[in-house]
């Protein structure tokens, strides 16, 4: 984990000595963070990064990860489908048996924090020990909870609203709740091999592995194979470019091999692209950070023509690498592009291929489109942003009022 | 004996109202009901997030209103509205509703969005920090101003009028208290709202140093 002093030279030492405050105005209170599993995932990726660097900066930080057995994550699966708008059955001895593995771990949980922050569903019922430990609590969402089945959201409901506060990553994903609803965006790590800066060295070798052109434009989007990304979408918008401007097409992502429908998906994409030796199609293990990092940086236009999305990191992760992403409106995209000023949101395949075009063709206007883009990735999605915002947060459940002088 | 300026800076937690819009009687019936801290979110958050842009980005109304609904007319009038000669948030609040109200009046509400393009209310927290740097004169001011985060020059001339509903921003009180009344009058007359703000903190900078030896 890189020291927080590293982030200096990308964000200036007034956002690292404002972290340093923030974190001082915390002191005595033990922050606990508690999910539900300890590697994989997006939660675990955030904690293992975030809960060292809130150390860093002298809040008194930890990390508990809750157990449960086999048919415990069987029932918190369905859970997280019917929270996505699956129709499923949960039944009340599924319920039960999610409180009762909760309530085991609450025993286990030997010393408490001042603020306990739980994230997810999974470990959503500890915050029944709220009434005896009379500390502050805050449930941080980390899902897409724009569409989620009434029994399922009835349940939760329960539990959410005994908590103080509750974080949602975007605006669409708040509920009617009885509970103060927070804000705070998803971010990316600069530092991370997936967003670092790579030499140019590295990214030819990368481009001559793969066997892609450096002397002609490429246009990527990188995403799992799924139906919901559009890939068959992505390759009728550059089909429809390609007949104006010399360009080469990466679709590249990862995937589980147990994933039926993504393998469909997948061989799909290989079979509308078998007559275009300038389609690449790249299924990427895991671990290929450094392959990503370097696609998008050799990229002259990044697309993420996505028909749905939860925050959809991958834009800025191609903003802050200062290339020009042309992305559909939905899910967090728009929280991350205005329109025309730090990139282009489109609404359609049509809308995709005019604006492509136009970036491939008019460099200038794509690079003031980047120049703003990193700029706001920069301001808004770094990893310190996010840490400023939790310790925000934290704060905020000491205080009452819409201002607050510290 | 003037008191030096004491430099502060500010941030923000965004909170989720719940409350949303699709059309513009639903924009109209938010309006009039979300807190003050809500109209002053919605106006501004654009001038932090979006500092570094020229021409910025509009309020959040005037681009749901033009780039949503389409509604070009509108999104030009919210778009137009001369913020900065509002005293508070419940005077431009007060604003927004009688255009909507007005227009309605003449076109009805009835252009709406699809369920994921609603606006979505939201407000926020201040949270007012102090800063290390102390100014006791002009000439430290403009060495200070130099260096201070965009936060801070934020603070001292947005959120100290409209949101804390000062009369004037900090640094022309300040320059006011200590009878450099023409420096005073040129940093107030600034319009903040159609300048950049690093144009922002070159534009005083280049006031107060013009005036140094008034």
């Amino acid at each position: 984990m890189p020291k927080i002093s590293r982030y200096i030279p990308i964000v200036g030492q007034g956002v690292i000595d404002e972290l340093y405050f923030l974190g001082e105005k915390l002191e005595g209170r033990k922050i606990q963070n508690i999910n539900s599993t300890a590697v994989g995932g997006g939660v675990a990726e955030i904690l293992t990064r975030m809960v060292p660097l809130l150390k860093q900066i002298g809040v008194n930080a930890c990390w508990d990860v809750i157990r449960g057995d086999e048919k415990f994550f069987t029932i918190t699966k369905k859970f997280h489908n019917a929270l996505h708008g699956v129709d499923i059955k949960i039944s009340d001895d599924e319920y039960q048996y999610f409180l009762e593995v909760n309530r085991q771990n609450a025993r286990d949980i030997e010393s408490w924090g001042d603020v306990v922050f739980v994230h997810d569903p999974q470990p959503i019922a500890l915050v029944e020990m709220k009434q005896r430990i009379k500390n502050k609590w805050a449930w941080r969402c980390h899902i897409d909870f724009t569409h989620p089945r009434s029994g399922i959201m009835n349940f939760l409901r329960s539990y959410i609203e005994q908590y103080d506060s509750a974080v949602f990553s975007a605006p669409a994903f708040s509920r009617d709740l009885r509970i103060p609803q927070v804000l705070i965006t998803p971010s990316i790590d600069p530092l991370s091999d997936k967003n670092r800066n790579l030499s140019a060295k590295k990214i030819d070798s990368v481009l001559e592995k793969l066997g892609l052109e450096k002397s002609r434009p490429i246009v990527t989007q990188i995403s799992r194979f799924d139906y919901l990304k559009d890939p068959m979408g992505v390759i009728k918008v550059y089909k429809s470019v390609k007949k104006y401007v010399d360009c080469q097409l990466v679709l590249a992502g990862g995937g589980a091999t147990d994933d039926p429908e993504g393998m469909q998906v997948l061989q799909e994409v290989k079979d509308a692209s078998v007559d275009d030796p300038d389609i690449h199609v790249f299924f990427l293990p895991p671990a290929s950070d450094i392959t990503i990092n370097a696609l998008q940086r050799a990229s002259s236009v990044i697309l993420q023509k996505s028909l749905r999305e939860g925050f959809g990191l991958t834009v800025a992760e191609a903003l802050w690498k200062g290339k020009p992403v042309i992305a559909s409106a939905v899910g967090g995209i728009p929280l991350q592009i205005a329109h025309k000023y730090s990139g282009i949101l489109t609404y359609s395949l049509e809308g995709t291929a005019y604006y492509l075009k136009q970036l491939l063709q008019d460099p200038g206007y794509a690079s003031k489109l980047s120049a703003n883009g990193r700029e706001h990735i920069k301001n808004n999605f770094l990893i310190t942003r996010h840490i400023r915002d939790y310790l925000l947060l934290f704060l905020s459940l000491y205080y009452r009022d819409d201002v607050v002088d510290l | 004996m003037i008191q030096p300026f004491y430099f502060k800076t500010r941030f923000h937690l965004v909170r989720l109202l719940t409350i949303k819009a699709k059309n513009p009687a639903e924009l109209l019936a938010g309006i009039k009901i979300v807190p003050a801290s809500s109209i002053y979110y919605h106006t501004h958050r654009f001038l932090r997030q979006h500092h570094y842009l020229s021409p910025e980005p509009p309020n959040d109304f005037a681009f749901w209103l033009t780039n949503i609904l389409n509604l070009r007319e509108l999104g030009e009038l919210f778009a137009g509205i001369d913020t900065v000669s509002y005293r508070n948030m419940e005077n431009l609040r007060a604003a927004f509703i009688k255009i909507l109200e007005d227009y309605m009046t003449d076109h009805g509400s009835n252009v709406e969005c699809a369920e994921a393009y609603k606006f979505h209310f939201m407000s926020c927290i201040t949270f007012v920090l102090p800063t290390p740097y102390v100014a006791n004169d002009p000439k430290e001011f403009v060495a200070i101003l130099h260096k201070v985060s965009i936060d801070s020059l934020y603070f001292h001339i947005f959120e100290a009028k409209m949101r804390l509903e000062r009369d004037e921003n900090d640094f022309s009180a300040w320059f006011k208290d200590m009878g450099k009344v023409k420096t005073a009058a040129e940093v107030a007359r600034i319009d903040p709202y159609t300048i950049t703000l690093e144009g922002l903190r070159n534009k005083i900078i280049h006031i107060v140093s013009r005036n140094a030896e008034d």
